[in-house]
């Protein structure tokens, strides 16, 4: 039985509709990340877990039992869920160690014991030496850090995080995404990540929900998300992409310019349908030379336009020949070519996501 | 579901009190103007009443010219001063800061006193000076005139319009200025052109509140009109309250003020709404002082003329008069006398009861203020319920109404049976709360504001209820903010005159209106001790205030 499941739940606020029949369910353990564009609804989603918004329609069950329905709300304080906050919300009124024991001052654990697992847990996220400071004293990362402590401290049934890293620096967002993923194979707690960050949403998670306009796009692995994108929207969101809208004629699909065989792409709707194809810039590849046999496989002719030195990769823009569009491709450092040479450009149908129209 | 949830019967408390303190004053304010007094039946007698006397009508044309004149006068001490200060390397800006710090927290009759010291018809120092000088017959001044009523409330107001004019000075970029000057323009014509014309709306804002602060003011008309046998609006309104009170007519004839007053505040905050020019550019760019040269002398001397003016003389005279067994015969050591104090404090029937009413009153009000503004605010900023905005609208209502208005509503709310509230402390305690509540509700939102509501959300899902969240978390945090605008209630209600003087009893006096009885006994000496046990009362109470919380809870004080 899924631990957490929300159930075709949906949010108004006056006209407006800010989540729009989401369904989500969570194993216990899982780790599932809401990514989307701000507006989109996620945070929205996350608060109603949380029971600080109540669902217009939907209903939201923890091991089985409702929390959440138009007609009923279980208070937050009583869902034995913890969340960690975009401002932190660390009270600089309270040491970090105040900070931390509160969640177990509340549920009246004896001193001793609270004391004990403020320092485990505190060691757990390497301020074991800071319980006695206050917030005001601590960096950006290390409030962080005591936002997690205290969040995880309780053992709760499910974590919830709302855009946790977005007030750090590039560096320490980077470092955290690892320690977040960390303390969650070490705990093992049900979590519900918010991010509009892809790279923080695939560090972290088992499964990641893209939303867009208050509706849930795509729920998948970070792998499939990446490299079998189902609709048009998550394959932009997620990386950059390239889009080829084709028709298909016969044995061959159609572009603005060239055309491939249909043979390449089975699933291809058959008859005068519409096809779009999303190809990521480095699943192209980039060729001065015309390939020795031009029907294996799907090769492009075309000149380079633009280009742009990026340190880890080379960033081309190609105009395939007899065409108005241009493709976007990524190629390793060595691969340098000079704007307006001729370039062939080989496509691998394995690495194209078909996007159902 | 929603109709039995705790927070609207709170909602429904509140909104009550708020009826009780605003909204009936205001009502029975407008009714009691239309009611006959003996039959309460209705009639417009009491309006033609309060306007058919060619002297009613003159009062009410002084008010306005004083108003004018007032606003005048402030432009001319307090634009230059704060151009000088925000703009330019003259020296001593601590000095001049702490100044007008200083004119802005002397109650106005008080310094009116020091004025009838100074300035009195010949035998006041300045003038005693002057014909000892010139051997002159006569003195040169005369305070009680309509000029000298214009220049000692301008002397106290002008800081309305210098906090706003700098204010927006200090923000105007320098880089606008060398726009100017690297087409060719010298620094007068810089500044005449371009600088000032930026802050134009800000400058306009501060001459507002100066002209209604001028026609709303009670204590230095009382003192100064009143010998000088002249009316205006407020003590036109006194009178009509003296044997036999007629608070119909009153109410009446006070509606011009009250309208004049929402008039202006819509005005004014239209004006600022549009933010003049001066938002555009932020704080962008550097601001350098322009060097006066030779000039920052003269300029420092003008400034230090009108701190002198509005502090430095009138306590001299003050503090002369309170040690002195007979004012008149100037500083020696025969002269020197504390009874004036031991009679203030201990003999005089009244006086001592009433240096305790007014801390005790303003103690209650600015607890009463504070717990409702927070309880409000705390609605407000929460979105808890929906209306909750109107309460806050009408918490802010009483700054539109002057206090005297808002004084006379009281008195024909609660002064009469079924309360009958007529001498007791509850009255003043009540009416004190009404009109500063405001000042407290604005501190208490700009504290709820700045507080993240995320502080208390991780409190509820980490397991406790909203109220472990106020009392572990809201509370102690907001502490400081809270005891810094207790004491922004607390010391305008220690002064509080123009509301008081409608609403004490022979056994609810305040320290205001006993100095406003003294000085119609012409005591000076008895006056300014008691001016200056008030004054050192509410110095301890800020100094207090800074050393609890910190310098920054009145104005920005120095820089």
């Amino acid at each position: 039985m899924a631990k957490l499941t929300l159930d075709g739940i949906s949010r108004r606020f006056g006209d407006a509709v800010a989540v729009d029949d989401f369904t989500l369910a969570l194993e216990a353990g899982e780790f599932v990340s809401l990514l989307g564009p701000s507006g989109c609804g996620k945070t929205t989603t996350l608060r109603m877990i949380a029971g600080f918004i109540t669902p217009s329609a939907g209903t939201i069950e923890m091991d089985g039992r409702v929390l959440s329905s138009p007609s009923l709300s279980v208070p937050p304080e009583s869902r034995r869920m913890s969340m960690i906050f975009q401002s932190y919300a660390i009270w600089p009124n309270m040491t970090v160690a105040q900070n931390v024991g509160f969640g177990l001052q509340v549920r009246k654990l004896p001193a001793a014991e609270i004391r004990r697992k403020v320092d485990e847990i505190l060691d757990v996220v390497r301020m074991g030496e800071l319980g006695g400071r206050y917030p005001a004293e601590l960096s950006g990362g290390q409030q962080q850090r005591v936002a997690l402590a205290r969040a995880i401290v309780i053992q709760p049934e499910v974590l919830l995080l709302d855009e946790p890293l977005s007030n750090l620096d590039a560096n320490l967002r980077e470092e955290m995404r690892y320690e977040i993923r960390r303390l969650h194979d070490a705990f093992k707690i049900t979590t519900v990540y918010v991010t509009h960050d892809q790279a923080e949403a695939m560090v972290t998670s088992d499964r990641i929900a893209v939303m867009n306009r208050g509706r849930i796009e795509q729920v998948d692995t970070p792998f499939a998300i990446y490299n079998r994108p189902r609709t048009r929207f998550v394959a932009g969101f997620i990386g950059r992409t390239n889009f080829l809208e084709g028709t298909r004629a016969g044995d061959e699909i159609g572009f603005a310019g060239f055309a491939v065989k249909a043979a390449l792409f089975p699933d291809a709707p058959a008859g005068g349908g519409r096809v779009v194809l999303a190809v990521r810039p480095q699943a192209i590849g980039l060729a001065r030379r015309p390939p020795d046999d031009a029907n294996r496989g799907w090769w492009i002719e075309g000149t380079v336009t633009q280009r742009a030195y990026l340190g880890e990769v080379w960033d081309y823009t190609v105009a395939p020949a007899g065409s108005a569009l241009t493709l976007r491709v990524s190629t390793p450092p060595s691969v340098a070519v000079e704007v307006g040479e001729p370039v062939w450009l080989e496509i691998d149908p394995a690495h194209v996501a078909l996007i159902p129209s | 579901m929603r109709a039995l949830d705790p927070t609207v019967l709170v909602w429904l408390a509140l909104a009550a009190v708020l009826i009780f303190l605003v909204v009936n004053p205001l009502l029975r304010l407008v009714l009691t103007s239309f009611q006959a007094a003996d039959t309460h039946a209705f009639t417009v007698a009491n309006y033609i009443e309060a306007y058919s006397r060619p002297r009613y009508i003159e009062a009410l044309r002084n008010s306005l010219m004083l108003g004018a004149a007032v606003s005048a006068l402030t432009l001319l001490f307090a634009v230059p001063m704060a151009w000088a200060i925000s703009r330019t390397d003259m020296p001593g800006k601590h000095l001049i800061r702490l100044g007008a710090f200083g004119a802005f927290v002397t109650p106005p009759y008080l310094g009116a006193i020091g004025w009838i010291l100074l300035a009195g018809p010949n035998a006041g120092w300045l003038n005693r000076a002057w014909m000892g000088l010139t051997g002159a017959e006569h003195g040169l001044f005369d305070i009680y005139s309509f000029p000298g009523l214009t220049f000692i409330i301008a002397i106290y107001s002008f800081p309305y319009v210098f906090i706003f004019t700098s204010a927006a000075l200090e923000v105007v970029s320098s880089e606008m200025e060398d726009a100017a000057s690297i087409l060719g323009a010298g620094v007068l014509r810089t500044t005449w052109k371009v600088t000032l014309p930026m802050v134009m709306p800000a400058i306009l804002g501060g001459v507002i509140v100066t002209f209604l602060e001028a026609i709303a003011l009670f204590g230095s008309p009382a003192l100064i009109a009143l010998p000088a046998r002249f009316n205006v609006v407020t003590t036109q309104l006194w009178q009509f309250f003296s044997y036999p009170v007629k608070v119909e007519v009153a109410a009446a004839y006070a509606m011009p003020l009250l309208g004049i007053t929402v008039a202006l505040f819509w005005l004014q905050s239209r004006i600022t709404r549009r933010k003049g020019y001066v938002a555009l550019t932020g704080k962008g760019g550097a601001r350098r002082p322009i060097r006066l040269g030779a000039w920052r002398w003269a300029m420092l001397g003008y400034c230090l003329l009108i701190v002198s003016m509005s502090v430095l003389l009138p306590y001299l005279a003050l503090s002369q008069a309170a040690f002195a067994r007979a004012w008149g015969q100037g500083v020696s050591l025969a002269n020197f006398s504390l009874d004036n104090f031991h009679f203030i404090l201990f003999e005089h029937r009244t006086a001592q009861q009433s240096v305790i009413n007014s801390f005790v009153y303003a103690a209650w009000a600015a607890c009463l203020a504070i717990g409702l503004a927070l309880a409000i605010a705390y609605i407000v900023t929460r979105e808890l319920l929906p209306f909750a905005k109107l309460l806050g609208f009408v918490a802010m209502a009483p700054f539109v109404i002057p206090g005297i208005v808002l004084a006379i509503g009281f008195y024909a709310a609660y002064a009469p049976p079924p309360l009958a509230l007529y001498d007791t402390a509850a009255i003043l305690v009540l009416a004190f709360t009404t009109r500063f509540l405001p000042i407290a509700y604005a501190n208490a939102a700009a504290a709820m504001r700045s507080f993240n509501p995320e502080m208390e959300e991780a409190v509820r899902i980490l397991g406790g209820t909203r109220l472990t969240a106020i009392r572990r978390v809201v509370a102690p945090l907001l502490k400081r903010s809270l005891v810094g605008a207790w004491l922004l209630v607390f010391i305008p209600a220690t002064r509080e005159l123009s509301a008081a003087i409608f609403l004490y009893g022979p056994n609810t006096r305040t320290m205001s209106v006993m100095l406003f009885d003294l000085s119609e006994e012409g005591n000076f000496e008895h006056l300014a001790a008691l001016g200056l046990l008030l004054l050192v009362g509410t110095v301890a109470i800020v100094a207090l205030g800074y050393r609890v919380i910190g310098r920054d809870f009145m104005v920005r004080g120095g820089s």
